[in-house]
């Protein structure tokens, strides 16, 4: 059952991220992009990260995609213009490069681990989101600050970019 | 059980679709999407390997790449804003003032 589910969610998640990557209306893109981080929510399950699953379904497509479209809609763009650059086709081919190398690396390097490594079925005592909250608040402390910096500088630098000066 | 080198050819796909995007498109919001594809991309990685190793660090650094995700969005649609404020445009061929 499991590689079914697998390979549904792995499909559709390829799919929606072509989908975003290539539709001309940013309206559209942005909806193909919330089925790519819905579809990514379900890989997590199936990787007994429900936690994560939970926080990537309230928090990006909540809070970050609906922040994008409401930009979106603010701007009013012009659907007349081109989309994509002269040079797509060498894009797409140093794209190919890439995949090809990393694929490449990954499988035909002297440190790559044998196929088919499974993990066993070692369930955690307590649930998935009191072990993270435990490791988060004590092994992972400072980084955790660290974070809350960052947003802190994020929130004041939009806000300054974004604030309408008055004429000088 | 789907097997670990699925989880990772998945996420050098995913990688790889928002990398040709960043590099083929010409809307700045359309850059900023697939940038956001890139970062689901490591976090597909990072989870799957913290679950295959039988630990938790992974799921922990996910964390922070969503939170440093949503900052780098804030960020990005301010710049945007004022952009469109200048050009009236999101194009970013439009952006050659520092071109030598």
């Amino acid at each position: 059952m499991q590689p079914l589910f697998f390979y549904y969610f792995a499909g559709a998640t390829v799919i929606s991220a072509v989908l975003t990557v290539g539709l001309r209306n940013p309206v559209y893109g942005t909806l193909a992009l919330l089925s790519a981080f819905l579809h990514v929510a379900g890989l997590f399950i199936l990787l007994n990260a429900e936690f994560i699953a939970a926080i990537q379904i309230i928090i990006y497509a909540g809070a970050v995609l609906v922040l994008y479209l409401f930009v979106l809609m603010l701007l009013n763009l012009k659907s007349t213009e081109k989309v994509v650059q002269r040079q797509w086709g060498v894009a797409i081919f140093f794209g190919a490069v890439v995949l090809t190398e990393i694929l490449l690396a990954l499988f035909k390097s002297p440190a790559a681990a044998p196929d088919g490594s499974t993990p066993g079925a070692n369930v955690p005592a307590a649930g998935n989101t009191e072990m993270l909250g435990l490791s988060l608040f004590n092994d992972y402390l400072l980084p955790f600050e660290l974070v809350g910096i960052i947003l802190l500088g994020g929130i004041i630098g939009a806000l300054v970019l974004a604030k309408q000066h008055p004429a000088r | 059980m789907v097997a670990l080198s699925s989880f990772v050819i998945l996420s050098t796909t995913v990688f790889v679709i928002g990398l040709i995007g960043v590099m083929i498109r010409r809307n700045f919001l359309i850059i900023l999407y697939s940038i956001e594809l890139m970062l689901n991309a490591a976090n597909i990685n990072l989870v799957a390997f913290a679950r295959y190793t039988h630990t938790l660090t992974g799921q922990v650094v996910t964390l922070f790449v969503i939170t440093i995700a949503a900052g780098e969005a804030a960020v990005g649609l301010a710049i945007i804003i004022v952009l469109f404020r200048r050009r009236s445009s999101t194009n970013v061929d439009q952006l050659n003032l520092m071109r030598w």
